[in-house]
């Protein structure tokens, strides 16, 4: 009865009107400081970090959807993962612009030297660059032109364009590593619900061809 | 009720006499009330200073040297923009955090190889000499910077006074720290207390204050209350907050973020546009609260034709 009325909501747009409204939150809270003209000492701190912070988030959550349907016997939550998805793909699209923007005033040569030269610059750019694919490849026609398998192998860059937010986040900050942290704590649960999934599936496919009796091989005549 | 046309009102709508007396009483009562709260708060107010009265307090100075005539940042910058990891570790958490730490009374201990060491109470510093006003640039290792008229005087008035032997080549300073006081400073990432450290020819060079104030006040808590050193030439975390320990020694001490991660942070960690922190460019800053690094940064903050001479033969590169 109960899980009933949660597909039922969940399988209703108005769900996913006021997701996609919520998700849009973040960025009222960013700009609003600009639109009421509040003094922030360092305005693109606070942009970028609000982004950054925003785009990790929206991909961790990306991230949960998956072991949610399962454990909580919910399938219609896969309606909302793409809109998920792409919402962190948008905040990490702002984070970036910022950093080409703001900080590298769109010099192509210097944002070159940093992703070279920095770590923390090098796996945030692979973080972002990740995502490019999998945002365009996001829609119904490219699910169908790739073929399931393909795409759902293709979609896997997410776990490494995750971890590597996370590295980015943790390279970032000077000591107070307990956020990267925390973040990392998650991912990895996350990751390590997967990699048990596979390995039941695994033994379970082991078994039924175990118990299965042995397909008797065809004769070819010549 | 209905509204009535005034030609509808009768003798019983008229106030009767006694109400209208109460009225009175009430707004006499009301009066009383309003001068007693009043009253009272002028009392609270004088008994249990609040933290703003405590750290706003007016500061007579003078003009300093070597102050900038660039444009200096408004207060509100300053004072709600910190690296106070003791408060919190974002940037707008020890203007709220700090705001009931208590810095009064307050003792300064100074000690090591000196003739004469003794503890100083923060009245005591606030008169050991003429406080002056000093404009001076101040650039955090992050790459931002500000403009600050600070209030203090030269270190080397205090450290003359006890006297450092012939023994003493450096000086280190320590901050308070109480966790009780500082819940966040548990998750700061760096050991804490907090400790800074300088050559003594650095320390004595008059560029380097001892500062108690900005702005014409006394230091808000979140900028390192009640007394703080300040080094214009330094990256800012070599500016210690909310001293209470400098001692002379002989070797070189330790510094907080040298023992984090001594790659990216050096003892001298004088501001140098040429050399990179390990994770980013130090060659420009930006001037808050400015969106853009607009600004080229200076060798030693641009205070290169005082202190320049301090390091002549040092390779900056590696003493970084």
């Amino acid at each position: 009865m109960q899980n009933y009325l949660a597909s039922k909501i969940l399988s209703s747009k108005w769900t996913k009107a006021v997701l996609f409204l919520v998700c849009l939150g973040p960025l009222a809270a960013i700009v609003w400081p600009f639109v009421r003209g509040y003094t922030l000492a360092n305005p693109l701190e606070f942009i970028q970090h609000a982004t950054g912070d925003w785009a990790l988030r929206f991909l961790v959550i990306t991230l949960t959807i998956t072991p949610l349907r399962q454990v909580l016997h919910l399938p219609e939550l896969i309606r909302f993962r793409r809109m998920l998805g792409l919402f962190a793909f948008f905040y990490a699209c702002l984070h970036f612009t910022t950093y080409l923007w703001f900080d590298k005033l769109f010099d192509i040569h210097e944002i070159w030297k940093d992703v070279y030269k920095r770590p923390f610059i090098t796996v945030g750019f692979l973080a972002f660059t990740l995502l490019i694919p999998l945002a365009i490849t996001s829609t119904a026609g490219w699910i169908r032109r790739l073929g399931g398998r393909r795409w759902r192998i293709l979609h896997r860059a997410i776990y490494i364009s995750a971890v590597c937010g996370v590295i980015h986040y943790y390279w970032q900050v000077k000591s107070a590593v307990i956020r990267p942290l925390t973040y990392a704590a998650i991912l990895g649960l996350l990751l390590a619900w997967r990699v048990g999934e596979w390995l039941l599936r695994r033994r379970r496919t082991a078994h039924a061809n175990a118990a299965a009796p042995r397909p008797t091989p065809i004769k070819v005549s010549q | 009720m209905a509204p009535q046309k005034p030609g509808h009102l009768t003798y019983a709508d008229v106030t009767p006499k006694s109400v209208y007396l109460d009225r009175r009483k009430f707004l006499r009562g009301v009066g009383i009330t309003a001068i007693a709260a009043f009253a009272g708060k002028r009392l609270y107010d004088v008994a249990v200073p609040s933290p703003s009265v405590q750290a706003g307090t007016k500061l007579t100075t003078i003009k300093g040297p070597f102050s900038t005539d660039e444009k200096i940042n408004t207060f509100d910058v300053v004072s709600h923009y910190n690296n106070f990891y003791e408060f919190g570790v974002d940037k707008e958490q020890p203007a709220k955090n700090a705001q009931k730490f208590v810095t009064s009374p307050w003792t300064v201990a100074v000690s090591g190889e000196v003739a004469k060491p003794r503890k100083f109470s923060i009245d005591e510093i606030l008169k050991l000499a003429p406080l002056e006003e000093r404009i001076y640039r101040h650039r955090c290792v992050e790459g931002w910077s500000i403009v600050v008229p600070w209030i203090g005087f030269s270190f080397s008035t205090l450290a003359k006074l006890v006297e450092p032997t012939a023994k003493a080549r450096f000086v280190a300073f320590e901050s308070y720290y109480d966790p009780s006081q500082m819940p966040l400073g548990r998750e700061a990432g760096i050991a804490l207390p907090y400790v800074e450290g300088l050559r003594l020819d650095e320390a004595m060079h008059p560029l380097a204050l001892l500062c108690v104030g900005m702005y014409g006040e006394t230091l808000p808590n979140q900028d390192g209350a009640p007394v703080r050193m300040i080094l214009p030439w330094k990256y800012g975390f070599k500016s210690i907050k909310s001293l209470v320990k400098i001692r002379f020694v002989k070797d070189q001490p330790d510094s907080t973020w040298n023992l984090y991660a001594p790659r990216e942070y050096g003892f001298y960690s004088n501001v140098n546009p040429e050399v990179d922190h390990p994770r980013w460019s130090q060659a420009r800053e930006r001037r808050l609260p400015e969106f853009f690094k607009s600004h080229k940064t200076l060798m030693f903050n641009g205070y290169g034709d005082q202190v320049a001479s301090l390091y002549t033969g040092l390779d900056l590169r590696k003493n970084y």
